[in-house]
């Protein structure tokens, strides 16, 4: 492939006139500019971990704390707590700071782990996970319907070609 | 209640047993949920790229309600009112949250020290429920929840929780100055805002890149500005050079994040074996497109993991790099004078209504672009 683009084409053109469009420019200003030297601060920061805190939330539940943190935050989500083999993972990685390995990839198996945890609770309940339903495949059905049935038909000759083929090797 | 529920990458649901939020805290409140949006932030959970999204999840981290509920210490919103929520949680009193950098609390994540507290966000940002739901939980109710003005359109309250803001941000950072040409890859949601938002800061030419055609026709109506898709482009950086008078953009803001298509080896190691933070596509773009001396603005998200950004080019070119989250509290004043005058007009980008029990179809839906989808808005059976 070659870029035909040409340059000419696509002059660079500033200032120009933009009354037509509304507002331009209402925010205008030419002290924000970040690439020279600008500080509007309070200082708090360099103040260190002064501030007077805000009441704690009781930490009645399991909450995994970045060891670069001294304390649990004031608040904190109740979603999900820590449980099962997944929850042994997360454990393990919070041992490590935010700026490791360590701490990152051991989270991303235990949310794979995690998945398989969630068909397991839900079967445990008495609710079989509806695939189709979950994957949102009615929107599918709805906007892109052909597109659909040509994939639906695909999956299906090939799922049957694929029990075929087993069928006949067991019979070998 | 009824509520979405995450049950791994591309599965969600909306369940009706999930239980009722409570006061967890004093400064707590609890709102009836009357809008809520799918954000493109939400396809990264979604697509399961952002670490600890635990099975379970409620997400949502745009959202208006009614408070039905306050905790013992709220005296700034009583129950009744109608308020959109930022996105961030913020207590409103450490050392960030007083340089009104609200999206860098540190009273909201014990998980994380990077990353603040975000609704419905995954336990990296703190392991809130989101708004996703019928109810929710919403800590600091006196820092954030900001009272929507009579005459103002919910749909058009429930985009300033992120969209808006983060759009706005994104634009700032910018540093724009008068005449600066721009280009923001993305035309998202988030892409929209920011191509018209740096009209507001004085603005020469602004550019938009993506690589659907439905998304840049929008932009290029909404936000007047000219719009490329990159698939028709050799290479995107090329065309930007030759556009720019062979200098590069003055403005390059990155309004895609880790999900960026258009470059085999980041989709490889960030979206399949998620080894990076996502695919660093529109970021490697910008730094590469945007002029020696120029300014990144990033607002995309990326997963905490490290990820190959050409830091080479960064330090020969002398480019300031500006990213954050948007502090949605800090700019919401301005953005709803700006509402008011017609000078954004959020709503314009809703393609969707969708039902909360149909949050499965939203995802869906929104991750693989079907119906010409930009924004989907969610409403709960109970608003
Ligand atoms: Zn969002
Ligand atoms: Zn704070």
């Amino acid at each position: 492939m070659t870029d035909e683009t040409n340059p000419a084409e696509f002059q660079n053109k500033r200032g120009g006139e933009h009354s037509h469009i509304k507002g331009w420019g209402i925010d205008r200003d030419p002290k924000n500019d970040p690439t020279y030297p600008m500080k509007s601060r309070t200082d708090e920061e360099i103040r260190g971990y002064t501030w007077e805190r805000p009441e704690q939330q009781p930490v009645n539940i399991e909450v995994l704390k970045s060891v670069e943190r001294p304390n649990i935050t004031a608040v904190f989500g109740t979603s999900v707590p820590p449980s099962g083999l997944s929850g042994a993972i997360r454990r393990y990685a919070f041992k490590y700071s935010e700026s490791s390995y360590g701490r990152w990839l051991p989270l991303v198996l235990a949310d794979r782990i995690n998945v398989f945890e969630g068909y397991f609770d839900d079967i445990s309940k008495g609710t079989f996970p509806n695939i189709f339903a979950e994957r949102g495949w009615k929107a599918e059905l709805r906007y892109n319907r052909k597109s659909f049935v040509l994939k639906s038909v695909l999956a299906a000759t090939l799922t049957t070609a694929g029990i075929i083929l087993m069928i006949n090797r067991s019979r070998r | 209640m009824l509520a979405m529920n995450f049950r791994g990458p591309f599965r969600v649901r909306a369940d009706y047993d999930q239980p009722y939020p409570e006061i967890e805290h004093p400064e707590d409140a609890i709102v009836r949920v009357l809008r809520t949006c799918i954000c493109g932030s939400d396809l990264h959970l979604y697509h399961g790229i952002v670490p600890d999204t635990r099975v379970g999840s409620v997400f949502g981290h745009e959202f208006i309600g009614e408070i039905v509920e306050v905790g013992s210490s709220v005296e700034k919103v009583k129950v009744g009112d109608k308020v959109m929520v930022p996105f961030n949680i913020a207590c409103g009193k450490c050392a960030f949250c007083k340089q009104e950098l609200y999206g860098n609390c540190h009273e909201a994540n014990p998980q994380s020290t990077a990353a603040g507290g975000i609704f419905g966000y995954s336990h990296t940002a703190g392991g809130y429920n989101g708004g996703q739901a019928e109810y929710v939980r919403v800590p600091y109710a006196d820092v954030g929840p900001t009272v929507i003005p009579e005459w103002m359109d919910p749909d058009d309250a429930v985009l300033l929780t992120d969209v808006v803001p983060t759009g706005y941000q994104a634009a700032e950072m910018g540093g724009i100055q008068e005449g600066d040409t721009v280009v923001v890859f993305g035309a998202g949601p988030i892409g929209i805002m920011a191509a018209k938002c740096s009209w507001l800061f004085g603005a020469g030419r602004v550019i938009v890149i993506d690589q659907y055609d439905y998304r840049l026709e929008f932009v290029r109506d909404y936000a007047q500005c000219e719009v490329y898709n990159f698939t028709e482009l050799e290479d995107p950086v090329v065309f930007i050079k030759k556009t720019t008078d062979s200098l590069g953009a003055d403005v390059c803001i990155d309004a895609v994040g880790g999900e960026a298509a258009g470059d085999t080896m980041n989709t490889l190691l960030g979206r399949k074996l998620l080894l990076q933070g996502g695919s660093t596509t529109a970021l490697h773009w910008a730094i590469n497109s945007v002029k020696k001396g120029g300014i990144v603005s990033i607002v995309g998200v990326y997963g905490p993991i490290d990820a190959l950004v050409p830091i080479g080019n960064v330090v020969n070119k002398g480019i300031t790099i500006r990213a954050n989250q948007a502090s949605v509290k800090k700019h919401l004043p301005k953005l709803i004078e700006h509402v008011k005058n017609g000078i954004i007009d959020p709503k314009q980008i809703i393609s969707h209504r969708i039902p909360l029990e149909e949050v499965a179809e939203g995802y869906h839906l929104m991750s693989t672009k079907l119906d010409n989808c930009i924004k989907p808005v969610l409403i709960p059976p109970s608003a």
